[in-house]
C-alpha cells in the first residue's frame, strides 16, 4: 500500500484463523490501520491480494460487508445523534441484529443512551463504535485500537467482551500498540513495523526464548562502566547484552545449568547488588526491542521495568 | 454454539435500509436549529415580508402579490433544503467519518444516496405543508397544476441536490458551510427564485437559465396558471445532469 510516494505497508503476508483473536501489534505509524482498512475494502492494494472469508474486499465488497463488523479508530457518527439512536440505526441496516438494549448495557452505555454523540467522552465514543461493529452479528470483527482512551475498568470489560466473542465463534482482528492487550487477548500476534511483518506467533511462541535464556537484571545502583562488555565476556560467545537504562539490562544467549551462577558471580565481582533478576520469560516488549532495536511503548524503560519489578498486577 | 454473539450476519432488505436512512437524515436535519431556520423560518419570513412589502418596494406584478410570492417561496424552500442543508450536512458527514462508517455497513452507496433523497423529500413535504398553510391564511388562491408543480419540485431537488453534493464532496466542511450559505443568499437576492424573472429587467434573460430562476419560474407557471413550464424544467434537468456528472467525477466519500 502506498500513499503517494510513501509506502505504508509492503510485503506484508499474514493469515488469520477463524474463531481466533488476532492482534496486529506495532508502534504508531507502523501500518496497522492501513492493513485493517485493506481487509475492510476501504483501500485497494497496488500489489498483492487480500481475501476475507474467501472474498475480495474490493471487488466483492457488497457480499462481504454484511458479514463483517468494523470499528473505526474514531468518529463514525453524526455529531447531533443520540448514542442509542445511532446504534439502533446501524441495527436496522442488518437482518438479524443483536438486541441493542442488551448490547449497550454490556458495554456500559446504558446511562448515556440519550446523550448526543459530541457530548460522549472519548471512552464512550469508543464503546459505541465497538457496539456498532458488533450489532449486525458479524462473522469477523475488525477493531482498530479498541481500548484507546478507555479507563482501566472499561478496558477490562472490553477485553472480556472480545474474549466472549471469540468463544461464541466470532473471529476478532484487532490492532493495538499495548503490549498487555496483545499478550493477554490474542491467540496469534503479528508484530509489524514500518509496514513490514517482523514476527508472528502465539504470545507464548513469541516470548519463549527458544534454546536461549533471557535474563532481566535490575540493580540498585547504576552499573559500573563497561558492564555490558564484562558481562558478555562472563557468559561467553553468542551472548547479547542490551543496556535498557542505567540500572537495568537484558541478557540473551545460550543457556545451561551454570547460567545463573555466572550472573551472581559477575555481580559479586563487580560489587553490584541485584534488585531483581528475572529468568527465562521474555515479554513482548523485549521481543520488539530485539527485533527493531527500539522501544514499542512510549513509556521509558526504567518505569515499565520498575513497575513490573514492583509487582505490576499481571492481568 | 449459541452464545450471545454467535454470528448470524445479513443485510436488511434494501428498502428497509433506505427508509431507515431517510428517516434518520430528515430527523437530524430538523433537529438542527440552523437547518430548521433555513428550511422553514426564513421562507415564511420572506413570504410575509415579500407580500406586505410588495407595494412599498414598488415592484409591479401581473398578479396578486401572494399568488406570485407563494410559489416563489416554495421554490426557495426546495432550494434551501436540497442545496444548502444537504451540502452542509454531507460536508460534516464526511468530516465526522459518518460516510466512512456507513461505507462498511450493509447500506450500499446507492442506498445512501436514495436515503438522502428520501430524507430531503420528507423535509420538503413538511416545508410545503407549513408554507402553504401560511400562504393560504394570507389569502393565497392558487390554481394548481399538480403535474407541473410535482415535476418542478422533483427536478429542482435533483438539480440542487447534485450541485450541493458536488460542493460538499469537493470542499472541506467549513468551506462547504460558508459556500452553501453564500450561494443561497446570492440566489435568494438575485436568482429569480422568489421574484419573477420579469422583475430583473434585462438581467432576467440571464437568471432564467440559473437553476434558481428555472425552479422559480416553473413553480409560478404551475401554481398561477396551472401550466407545465417545459423549457424551465429542461433547464433544471440540464443542471441535474451537469451536477451529477461533476459529483460523480469529484466526490470523495471520506
Amino acid at each position: 500500500m502506498r500513499y503517494g510516494e510513501k509506502v505504508a505497508v509492503d510485503g506484508l503476508s499474514l493469515t488469520v484463523g477463524r474463531q481466533t483473536i488476532t492482534a496486529v501489534l506495532g508502534p504508531n505509524g507502523a501500518g496497522k490501520t492501513t492493513t485493517l482498512e485493506t481487509c475492510e475494502g476501504y483501500r485497494k492494494p497496488q500489489q498483492g491480494s487480500v481475501r476475507v472469508l474467501g472474498l475480495d474486499p474490493v471487488r466483492e465488497r457488497r457480499d462481504l460487508l454484511p458479514r463483517i463488523g468494523v470499528m473505526l479508530q474514531g468518529g463514525g457518527a453524526w455529531s447531533g445523534v443520540r448514542a442509542m439512536e445511532m446504534l439502533d440505526h446501524v441495527a436496522r441496516l442488518h437482518a438479524h441484529p443483536l438486541d441493542t438494549a442488551m448490547l449497550s448495557d454490556r458495554l456500559g452505555l446504558g446511562d448515556c443512551g440519550r446523550t448526543p454523540y459530541r457530548r460522549l467522552s472519548g471512552g464512550q465514543q469508543q464503546r459505541l463504535g465497538l457496539a456498532m461493529a458488533l450489532v449486525g452479528r458479524p462473522e469477523i470483527v475488525f477493531v482498530d485500537e479498541p481500548t484507546a482512551g478507555m479507563d482501566p475498568q472499561a478496558r477490562r470489560t472490553t477485553w472480556e467482551l472480545l474474549t466472549e466473542l471469540r468463544d461464541d465463534g466470532v473471529t476478532v482482528v484487532l490492532t493495538t500498540h499495548y503490549m498487555d492487550e496483545a499478550e493477554r487477548l490474542a491467540d496469534q500476534i503479528h508484530i509489524i513495523d514500518h509496514g513490514r511483518l517482523i514476527a508472528s506467533g502465539s504470545p507464548l511462541e513469541l516470548t519463549r526464548g527458544g534454546t536461549h535464556a533471557t535474563i532481566r537484571l535490575v540493580v540498585t545502583r547504576p552499573f559500573p562502566p563497561g558492564s555490558p562488555d564484562s558481562l558478555r565476556a562472563a557468559f561467553g560467545p553468542g551472548t547479547e547484552v542490551t543496556l535498557l537504562d542505567e540500572v537495568s539490562l537484558l541478557v540473551t544467549g545460550p543457556a545451561d545449568a551454570s547460567t545463573l551462577a555466572k550472573v551472581s558471580h559477575w555481580c559479586e565481582v563487580n560489587d553490584v547488588l541485584p534488585e531483581s533478576l528475572t529468568l527465562g520469560q521474555r515479554n513482548l516488549e523485549d521481543v520488539f526491542l530485539q527485533l527493531t532495536g527500539r522501544q514499542l511503548s512510549s513509556t521509558p524503560t526504567s518505569r515499565s521495568l520498575r513497575s513490573r519489578v514492583a509487582g505490576d498486577p499481571e492481568p | 454454539m449459541s452464545g450471545t454473539f454467535t454470528p448470524r450476519p445479513g443485510a436488511a432488505p434494501l428498502g428497509r435500509q433506505v427508509l431507515a436512512q431517510a428517516r434518520m437524515e430528515s430527523r437530524l436535519m430538523l433537529r438542527n436549529g440552523e437547518q430548521l431556520l433555513l428550511a422553514v423560518v426564513i421562507p415564511v419570513i420572506v413570504l410575509i415580508g415579500g407580500v406586505t412589502g410588495a407595494d412599498s418596494i414598488g415592484i409591479s406584478l401581473e398578479h396578486d402579490p401572494i399568488d406570485v410570492f407563494a410559489p416563489g417561496v416554495l421554490a426557495l424552500a426546495v432550494m434551501s433544503t436540497a442545496f444548502t442543508s444537504l451540502a452542509i450536512a454531507t460536508g460534516f458527514e464526511r468530516r465526522y467519518g459518518v460516510i466512512k462508517r456507513l461505507g462498511s455497513s450493509p447500506l450500499p452507496r446507492s442506498g445512501l444516496l436514495a436515503g438522502k433523497v428520501g430524507g430531503l423529500l420528507l423535509v420538503e413535504l413538511l416545508q410545503v405543508v407549513v408554507i402553504s398553510a401560511v400562504a393560504l391564511a394570507m389569502g393565497w388562491d392558487p390554481d394548481p397544476g399538480y403535474l407541473g408543480a410535482l415535476l418542478a419540485v422533483v427536478l429542482g431537488t435533483a438539480a440542487f441536490a447534485s450541485l450541493g453534493l458536488f460542493l460538499a464532496g469537493a470542499l472541506r466542511a467549513e468551506a462547504t458551510l460558508a459556500a452553501a450559505n453564500l450561494v443561497y443568499l446570492l440566489l435568494l437576492a438575485g436568482g429569480a427564485v422568489v421574484l419573477p424573472v420579469s422583475a430583473y429587467g434585462a438581467f432576467g434573460d440571464v437568471v432564467r437559465w440559473l437553476p434558481s430562476g428555472a425552479l422559480g419560474s416553473a413553480m409560478r407557471d404551475a401554481l398561477i396558471d396551472g401550466g407545465v413550464a417545459w423549457r424551465d424544467l429542461g433547464v433544471l434537468l440540464t443542471w441535474a445532469v451537469l451536477g451529477t456528472v461533476l459529483t460523480a467525477r469529484t466526490f470523495k466519500w471520506e
